[in-house]
């Protein structure tokens, strides 16, 4: 076992000591908090057992913007400690958690689940079903996610963080080099948070194939829709390489195989390999929904249907399957050979052409539109040129002979974070604007929202721009400080000063929320923005069974041309309704994720008999579920009557005021 | 959501609700995924399975007798199990209970035998900790135990609901599911046999 009692807790940090009353007085308040607003039941009901996929994908979301809160204080603790040099902040140990952190925690507890969540709320509207296929399999999902997020995220108070990168390279992150627990962390916590990831694919996969609505061909779906099932694709082909990858580094550490070490015949490029050959396409898992948000609001906003929609169509596959081809470009300094090298720069290089094609058509979209310039659309105006400084850097990187240069530099980093931030968090900020009205019924205030991308944009340009010139002048990443004579001083303040801005830009985020939780105009119709796709065809906030009837569909952007041609879809009359049949709640995902969580608890400090113990509660739920024949509920006639009448009432009424 | 009632009765019983439907095209969606997990271990085997870091090599430990024996445990399972599936298309409990039941016993047979080849080999001082090679012959070989470990347990709680219940479409369909993953753990085991056992004792 090897584990030092005195050394359970962290101590002695006072960074840390910081966080730990931090996070304990914080855990009291929220106990105390749901104790005397006597909200336990409530919480329990409405949230921890529900099987809604609106509900689920809202949780999805709280989860990603706290981890936006906690990857982003990394960054910050990063900019700080390069804003000078020689700088005395964080030590070099210190550092190196804390890049892992941020590393790991914005891909994988930030970016995914915040589009998981998205999905979660917005396809089955979007497609005009009822639910997801499998609703309580979606809410494991999100509880293994969520368990497998804490487990990581306590590391740094309770045994210590991984410090190896969020790549995790051997040998360096094997027994030999990093004895300690900390990379268990890495190894089990993400174990858990990617087998619910999996399961996410799969049920999107069938939810998208069978549940469409009447007349919703494929080749009708929004193209957020469409993202969402290729990208479910890939997490189905590429997350079981992961599940793999990890399983083995768990043995390496735990039970002394050699798949990796440097010892007895392990390879340790090995692990590199399928680290990317899982990582790649993972980029692309957070691309490609991404774009897909892109696509629906560049069309809700410019008041034009998508232009060239099937090249989309294309274009998204194609980057799929390429995705899987070009792992190699991450270390074309392993020593492959020149073939090698060659092959994956020209495969990476291809990527470059659907992806210009989706920038052409997002442009000829626009083209003659007559734009509406919301945040939502900000946000997408600012992703064109932000993303393009980020690809035509990605090609740079590819061209194999020329990345022996830019290899392990600060360029790298600006060009993954002129990637990752226009291409994901400027899309899920344009999600939520968008979809914020779906989920609660008020939109979020615009002037704030302005504010907030005003300050997002610039800081972010501020803070990365700099990097691009600095690994051109050969400061390296991940390292923790520089030297005065490097010369590196200015433009590392100056990144520095960028990243406050940004996080002033996310305060305001944050106070938005706030302010729009308190002050926003309840009086919304179900279609604030005239949108062009179904999940804007019901009310906002949406019924737990979101369609009295559900639409049928005959074209692309099938509610524009329902409100055009004043579609009787749009109606409903007292025939056409009928008793909804409704899964019910379950506790059983909650529990099996703190059981997950505890079980790997236990496996990150190697008590290794405790957490078989732990996984046999795994396998009783698992039996639990299996005996369980419960069939869920009916709404009735008269229930669904009443909320319909309510929302469309109401709707006519904001109508006529409107207009 | 299950929002047609069982209803198309020219269908086969697990195919009759939409639900059933969609579990079963999940299914399969989820053999995809274990197909990409296989494969992965198996590349792992592919490219670590000739460094023996001076540890015993496939010569000097497989016990070839013991896994033809194996083998024929499982195909023949995989046989009785279609067997299995085709009664119960018939309707028939009866005939589809002894089927799995005499499945199961092979499946158990295969993995009676598979923990002894693994002791012998541990006695032999070769253990998982041996050598990349061995380390990767374990977890692969290893893997595909748990899941025949995994899927007896779960064909014997369908065994009990389909005692509880008899055959309705949720049974019907629990059961062909099983079926799905038992033919695939066969399947696997055919590549197993023949890029490992095989494969070891001509290099
Ligand atoms: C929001 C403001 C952000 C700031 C200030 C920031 C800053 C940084 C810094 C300073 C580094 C380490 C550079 C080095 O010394 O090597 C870094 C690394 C990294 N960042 Fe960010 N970042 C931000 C957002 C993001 C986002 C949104 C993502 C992903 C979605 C992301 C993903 C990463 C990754 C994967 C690494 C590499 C970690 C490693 O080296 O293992 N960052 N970031
Ligand atoms: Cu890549």
């Amino acid at each position: 076992m090897g584990i030092k009692w005195d050394e359970f807790f962290i101590t002695g940090d006072p960074l840390i000591l910081g966080s730990q009353i931090a996070i304990v007085l914080t855990m009291l308040g929220i106990v105390a908090g749901l104790t005397y607003l006597k909200r336990w039941k409530w919480l329990w009901r409405e949230w921890l057992t529900t099987v809604d996929h609106k509900r689920i994908g809202i949780m999805y979301i709280i989860s990603a913007v706290l981890m936006f809160f906690r990857g982003g204080m990394d960054g910050l603790l990063m900019k700080a400690q390069t804003s000078r040099p020689e700088m005395e902040f964080l030590t070099a140990q210190h550092y190196n958690e804390i890049f892992t952190t941020h590393g790991v925690i914005m891909i994988l507890f930030m970016a995914m689940p915040f589009l998981i969540g998205l999905m979660n709320v917005v396809i089955p509207l979007q497609i005009g079903a009822r639910d997801v296929a499998f609703p309580q399999l979606n809410a494991l999902s999100f509880w293994l996610f969520f368990s497998g997020a804490m487990l990581f995220n306590v590391s740094f108070v309770i045994g210590g963080s991984p410090d190896a990168g969020w790549t995790s390279y051997f040998p360096l992150a094997g027994k030999e080099f990093s004895p300690g627990i900390g990379n268990n962390y890495y190894a089990v916590a993400l174990q858990i948070a990617g087998i619910g990831t999996l399961l996410s694919g799969i049920n999107f996969v069938v939810t998208i194939l069978k549940m469409r609505t009447k007349g919703m061909t494929l080749m009708r779906m929004p193209m957020f829709s469409w993202t969402t099932l290729v990208t479910s694709i890939i997490i189905v082909a590429a997350f079981p390489i992961f599940t793999v990858a990890l399983g083995l580094m768990t043995f390496d550490r735990l039970y002394g195989t050699h798949f990796f070490t440097l010892s007895g015949g392990g390879l340790d490029m090995l692990w590199a390999n399928l680290f990317w050959l899982w990582g790649h396409p993972e980029v692309y898992i957070v691309a490609l929904p991404a774009f897909g948000i892109f696509s629906e609001v560049i069309a809700t906003f410019s008041r034009k249907s998508l232009f060239g929609y099937k090249s989309m169509v294309v274009s998204i596959v194609g980057i799929a399957l390429l995705s899987m081809l070009v792992w190699v470009h991450h270390f074309y300094t392993m020593g492959a050979g020149a073939a090698v090298n060659s092959v994956f720069s020209i495969t990476t290089m291809l990527i470059a052409v659907p992806t210009g094609v989706k920038m052409f058509n997002w442009l000829f979209t626009m083209r003659h539109g007559r734009i509406r310039t919301t945040t939502a659309m900000l946000w997408a105006l600012a992703f064109v040129p932000c993303f393009v400084i980020g690809g035509v850097t990605g090609v740079m990187l590819a061209m194999g002979a020329a990345d022996y240069q830019y290899h392990n530099t600060l360029f790298l980093v600006a060009h993954f974070h002129y990637v990752l931030i226009p291409g994901v968090v400027f899309a899920v900020f344009a999600g939520l604007y968008y979809w914020w009205p779906k989920m609660f019924g008020f939109l979020l205030n615009e002037r704030l929202g302005k504010w907030h991308f005003w300050l997002f944009v610039i800081g972010f340009n501020v803070t990365f721009m700099p990097m691009f010139f600095l690994g051109l002048k050969g400061a390296v990443r991940r390292s923790y400080t520089f030297s005065v004579e490097s010369g590196f001083s200015n433009l590392f303040l100056v990144s520095a000063l960028g990243s406050v801005i940004l996080a002033a830009g996310f305060a305001v985020f944050c106070y938005n929320i706030y302010w729009s939780l308190r002050h926003a105009d309840r009086n919304i119709t179900g279609d604030p923005w005239h949108a062009r796709t179904l999940e804007w065809a019901t009310a906002s906030p949406v019924q737990p069974y979101n369609f009295a009837k559900l639409p049928v569909v005959d074209k692309l952007d099938a509610f524009w041309h329902m409100k055009k041609s004043d579609s009787p879809e749009l109606t409903l009359q007292q025939t056409e309704i009928e008793e909804i049949h409704m899964p019910n709640n379950s506790g059983l995902p909650f529990v099996m994720g703190i059981i997950f969580g505890i079980a790997g608890f236990l496996l990150v400090f190697e008590w290794h008999l405790a957490a078989a113990v732990a996984a046999i509660g795994i396998f009783a739920c698992l039996i639990v579920r299996s005996f369980d024949y419960n069939d869920g509920y009916h709404i009735h006639k008269a229930e669904v009557e009443q909320t319909e009448q309510a929302w469309r009432l109401r709707e006519g009424e904001v109508n006529r005021y409107v207009g | 959501m299950s929002a047609k009632a069982y209803g198309t009765s020219s269908l086969p019983l697990e195919y009759q609700s939409e639900q059933s439907r969609m579990n079963i095209l999940g299914f399969w969606i989820f053999l995809g995924a274990e197909i990409v997990l296989f494969a992965t271990l198996f590349g792992v085997y592919g490219v670590l399975y000739e460094r023996y870091a001076g540890g015993p090599t496939h010569q000097d430990i497989i016990m070839i007798r013991e896994v033809m024996i194996q083998t024929m445990l499982l195909l023949t399972s995989s046989f009785t199990c279609g067997v299995a599936i085709h009664e119960m298309r018939r309707g028939s409990l009866k005939g589809l209970l002894t089927w799995l039941v005499i499945t199961l016993l092979l499946g158990a047979g295969f993995l009676y035998m598979e923990i002894n080849e693994f002791m012998h080999y541990v006695h032999e001082g070769a253990t998982m900790q041996t050598s990349a090679f061995l380390s990767s012959f374990f977890v692969l070989l290893g893997t595909h135990g748990l899941h025949v470990t995994f899927g007896i347990l779960w064909a014997i709680m369908v065994i009990i609901q389909l005692l509880q219940r008899g055959l309705t479409p949720v049974t019907a369909r629990k059961t062909f599911i099983i079926g799905l993953y038992w033919h695939f753990l066969d399947v696997v085991w055919i590549f197993i046999f023949t890029f490992v056992y095989l494969k070891g004792m001509v290099s």
